[in-house]
């Protein structure tokens, strides 16, 4: 009989809970009467995130040492449990957004499966310890990815969208593995601590190479980004609001465990290699952002720009930057589900993909969506009273420890292009008058949406929020950070 | 009393937004925010004990202490005066608004009380991180309200204008992480000196941009010409302080090295603003192009000031920046009214304007007699100053200077006779009236403002950085050394540097001396 290891169910409940939301929602697609399935779906992920988001501080609290969990396959410490309250956090304003979004009866219940899904798996995949756990998460939640994706048959570009993503995803997860067996061919050990006891030679780092590629892919950075654009476009918009906010936090979190745990020894090649990947994610993301007209294309090019940012923290490879990571998350994945939901917001008004021509007037005729989006945008561009700035002046300040001023300089040439697009939008919503405005509007009042109304002004809090409680959260991080070998 | 000013007017743009109310109490309470923000201020300027030279007032909270950035802010004996010109240029400006009706009254006021917080906390902000913030925050207002309430070229100017002004002040981000790093703090009443050019131009890259001076200045004839006529007032009159005010506080007094090296440079650039900004504004063909581009020589003259870092100057430029300030706000409002008045604002079919307008005539003539710096008015004693400081650097500046002094009065000469004298032009009817009450009740404390500097000039220009008399004496001995006997100087060099305060709180006119005798 093989011995069971000891379990530590207490470090497995924000990852339980998810994944009983998702059965229960799946039996509710079958068990419950339609009229009622899209009410129960929504409740039960909204209660499983809930839940999962109650486990994580809690585990916050009582993880001051990080210990292994079920043979040390998974870990549970500060760095774990914060990600996991980022991703929670997440995804309950992600089934917020979703609530009222025009969807057939018939699959909504499985819809909130798979969102409760997704986010199990990206709970499991930030606990992951060693190289098997970490695929095995990045499969779980990638899979629940794929299908949210297509899952609305009625969204033109959907059907595209899950399966561009499915295909280039599928790709990224293949080198990822590929890299995975490299590194243990090389070391013989699956565990991220283990891994750096034996010397890299050339195969471990080839293998290191192709880890960040497929971390990178997930993290949607330049140049593994091409899916982005596309699957963020025709991705129903709660999905993207989710997927932007919560798949990026999670391939960032767990990229810089993977390179300061295992790959310690290595650090002047990742470096510059992630530092390269930032300035190429900025570089692309933030021009091709200029170009756009459809607000979720735009935004996807920005979330690429956004990873270049963190992405600059990751580089820095100190404890500054790991801290820097973490504060960033906390704006940036409230203002790209705010960011996502407004639009979710006047795509329901309309009915059509809103780009900046049919966002004219926008801010006027509806003042707090308007508003809220243009602290979304002041907070992406990082202007100060928003968490954004706080953010870069982290992630550059981290960049600066590191002794390269020349990527604070370039992190800064960046901020300023994209100004331009972000700024862009505000002139959409407040300078243009709506007779420029390209449709005739279906007529009677915008849908009222309370939920969606509760969530952005939530974003609005955490977005300006952060810029003013720094030190709490900065202590967050920092105690977070603690966890890593830095 | 520091923060009060800066949290009362972005509480009052709070409730104008969050409360809803119509028009008239929209206006009336971002005019009553506006004018108990100049109260706090005079209660404030009352209690400022002038005999000491450091900073009062200072109030201090964490902010995040990882990297020692905190919450500090405080008052000079030359920034209260700015916080003064601020608070008082804003409630005219407001008050104009309310009086002349602006669409979406809510939107608005808020957003210029918000204005109005960000940019009294520029002038208080005694930590660098602070000061970037409020410097930012200032564009954040001023971007909505050109771009929503502007002329018909306003997206174009808001473009132009933001993208300008944000490539220096990321420079001076990038400048402010470096600098702020490296000396372990951000506060800047602890932050020692740096030698380091590169740091010192990122940040002069923004003051200059926001100022603007030469060749910078693209922005400035379409963002003052297409915004409403009270934020070009705003603009001109208060913001472009802002900037010079970082060089003051920030670029000469933490750089004396680099100052000292890129000096000659940095004047150069002033002068071309100066004689090249009053050359244009006697071409400019419309009212606000006029006071526009005298704007850009004045602030050209204000950086002399600066940039000649002596007793003089420094005195002289802090004077003239109130000058300016309250001159320029006056101007574009009186050129609102003139185009509301004759529906252009161009000078070629403006004329005769001063037949049967009196109040018109005498409240134009005023301050452009002011603005003119004749003898006897604060504008004529501010840049006295400057020029007989800028003078101790080198005589060629202040033939410059002086020459400049006689462009300014043939182009406010010209604007004069244009609008009010000569014959009646195309679009001046007699249906035009004369100033309305509400009209006068704006200016005519704008004015008395500046007919009470001109009265008196040393109000400023003898309060700004202090009066500590032993410690002035040493620092006056210490520049006749640097001006006759290198050798006196060094010795005297070495002596200060014993004597003089190092490291805490250093005020201005001390570490120019020690830093100029290098």
């Amino acid at each position: 009989m093989i011995p069971r290891p000891h379990v530590d169910w207490f470090a497995l409940a924000p990852i339980n809970a998810l994944l009983a939301a998702a059965a229960i929602a799946l039996l509710a697609a079958v068990l419950v009467p339609r009229r009622w399935r899209r009410l129960t779906g929504a409740v039960v992920c909204a209660l499983g995130y809930a839940t999962a988001f109650g486990f994580a501080i809690a585990l916050y609290v009582r993880s001051a040492h990080g210990t292994g969990v079920v043979s040390n396959a998974l870990t549970r410490d500060r760095y774990t449990a914060l990600a996991q309250i980022f991703l929670a956090a997440a995804g309950l304003l992600a089934t917020g957004v979703s609530f009222r979004e025009r969807m057939r009866d018939d699959h909504v219940a499985e819809y909130y499966a798979l969102l409760a899904a997704a986010g199990s798996g990206m709970a499991f995949f930030v606990a992951s310890n060693n190289l098997m756990t970490l695929f095995l998460g990045l499969e779980w939640l990638s899979i629940s990815l794929y299908i949210l994706c297509a899952v609305d048959r009625d969204l033109i570009g959907g059907l595209e969208a899950g399966l561009k993503y499915l295909i280039v995803g599928s790709f990224g997860s293949a080198v990822l593995l590929f890299g995975s067996a490299l590194v243990y061919g090389e070391t013989g050990h699956l565990d991220f601590a283990g891994i750096n006891t034996v010397h890299h030679s050339s195969l471990a780092v080839f293998g290191l190479a192709m880890l960040i590629v497929g971390l990178g892919f997930k993290a949607s950075a330049a140049p593994f980004h091409m899916w982005t654009p596309d699957v963020y476009e025709g991705a129903p918009t709660p999905v993207t609001a989710f997927m932007a906010a919560a798949t990026k936090t999670v391939a960032l979190v767990v990229m810089l465990r993977v390179l300061t745990v295992a790959f310690a020894q290595d650090d002047k090649l990742w470096t510059v290699a992630v530092a390269v990947i930032a300035v190429v994610s900025l570089t692309i993301g933030n021009f091709a952002a200029l170009v756009q007209r459809n607000v979720k294309r735009m935004l996807a090019y920005s979330s690429i720009s956004q990873a270049g940012f963190m992405l600059i923290a990751i580089a820095s490879d100190n404890a500054l930057g790991a801290r820097a990571l973490l504060f960033y998350l906390i704006p940036y994945a409230a203002t790209s589900i705010g960011a996502f939901a407004v639009v979710a917001a006047r795509e329901r008004e309309l009915g059509v993909p809103v780009t900046f021509e049919n966002l004219a007037g926008f801010g006027w005729e509806r003042p707090l969506l308007g508003v809220a989006m243009w602290t979304f945008m002041l907070g992406f561009a990082g202007f100060p009273l928003t968490g954004g700035f706080i953010g870069k002046f982290y992630a550059f300040s981290a960049a600066y420890r590191h002794g390269w001023t020349w990527l604070v300089i370039v992190g800064v040439v960046a901020t300023l292009v994209s100004l331009y697009y972000y700024l862009g939008i505000v002139r959409a919503m407040f300078m243009r008058r709506p007779e420029e405005l390209q449709l005739a509007p279906v007529g009677g009042s915008p849908p009222r949406e309370t939920v969606l109304q509760t969530v952005v002004v939530t974003c609005v809090v955490v977005t300006v929020g952060s810029f003013f409680a720094v030190q709490p959260l900065i202590d967050l991080a920092k105690n977070a950070a603690d966890a890593l070998p830095l | 009393v520091t923060t009060t000013l800066i949290i009362l007017p972005a509480v009052a743009a709070l409730v104008i937004w969050l409360v809803p109310m119509n028009r008239i109490s929209a206006g009336s309470l971002a005019v009553f925010a506006a004018l108990a923000e100049v109260g706090v201020w005079i209660q404030m300027l009352a209690r400022f004990d002038f005999s000491q030279s450091g900073l009062q007032f200072s109030q201090q909270r964490n902010w995040f202490s990882d990297l020692n950035v905190s919450y500090h802010v405080g008052v000079y004996a030359f920034s209260v005066w700015l916080v003064g010109l601020t608070a008082v240029v804003m409630a005219a400006s407001i008050a104009y608004a309310f009086w002349a009706g602006r669409d979406r009254p809510r939107a608005y006021f808020g957003l210029m009380l918000l204005l109005d917080s960000a940019i009294v906390g520029v002038f208080v902000a005694q930590d660098l991180l602070l000061f970037y913030a409020f410097f930012e925050a200032m564009l954040i207002p001023l971007y909505v309200l050109v771009g929503v309430w502007g002329g018909p070229g306003r997206i174009g100017a808001t473009v132009k204008f933001v993208i300008y002004t944000m490539a220096g002040s990321l420079l001076m981000l990038a400048s402010v992480i470096v600098y702020g790093l490296s000396k372990g703090t951000f506060d800047l009443t602890k932050i020692p000196t740096s030698d380091n050019k590169w740091i010192f131009l990122g940040f002069a890259a923004a003051f200059a941009i926001k100022a603007p001076l030469f060749p910078l200045h693209g922005w400035l004839p379409d963002a003052y010409r297409e915004s409403p006529p009270e934020i070009a007032g705003v603009l001109s009159g208060v913001v472009s302080k802002a900037a010079v005010y970082g060089f003051l506080r920030i670029g000469v007094t933490k750089f004396p090295g680099p100052t000292h090296d890129l000096r000659p440079l940095i004047l150069a650039l002033a002068a071309i603003g100066l004689v090249y900004g009053s050359l244009l504004a006697f071409r400019a063909p419309d009212f606000r192009g006029v006071v526009a581009y005298s704007s850009l020589a004045q602030m050209g003259l204000i950086t002399f000031g600066v940039f000649a870092v002596n007793d003089l100057g420094l005195n002289g430029s802090v004077l003239q920046m109130v000058n300016h300030g309250l001159l320029s706000a006056t101007l574009f409002l009186l050129a609102a009214m003139v185009e509301r008045r004759a529906t252009t604002g161009e000078l070629g079919r403006l004329g005769g304007m001063a037949r049967g307008r009196p109040a018109l005539a005498t409240v134009l003539m005023t301050t452009g007699i002011i603005a003119l710096a004749v003898p006897l008015s604060s504008a004529f004693a501010g840049e006295f100053l400057i020029l007989a400081g800028i003078f101790q650097r080198g005589w060629g500046w202040a033939v410059v200077g002086a020459a400049a002094m006689v462009l300014a009065a043939m182009y406010m000469l010209r604007l004069i006779s244009a609008v009010l004298h000569r014959d009646p032009g195309p679009s001046v009817t007699d249906a035009a009236l004369d100033l309305r009450p509400a009209e006068l009740g704006v200016t005519v404390p704008l004015i008395a403002c500046l007919l009470a500097l001109s009265a008196w000039p040393a109000a400023i220009s003898g309060h700004a950085f202090g009066h500590n008399r032993a410690q002035n004496d040493v620092l006056h001995q210490f520049a006749a050394g640097c001006r006759t006997d290198a050798a006196q100087a060094m010795q005297q060099l070495k002596l200060a540097a014993g004597s003089a305060p190092t490291g805490n709180a250093p005020t201005l006119i001390e570490h120019y001396f020690v830093t100029d005798c290098r």
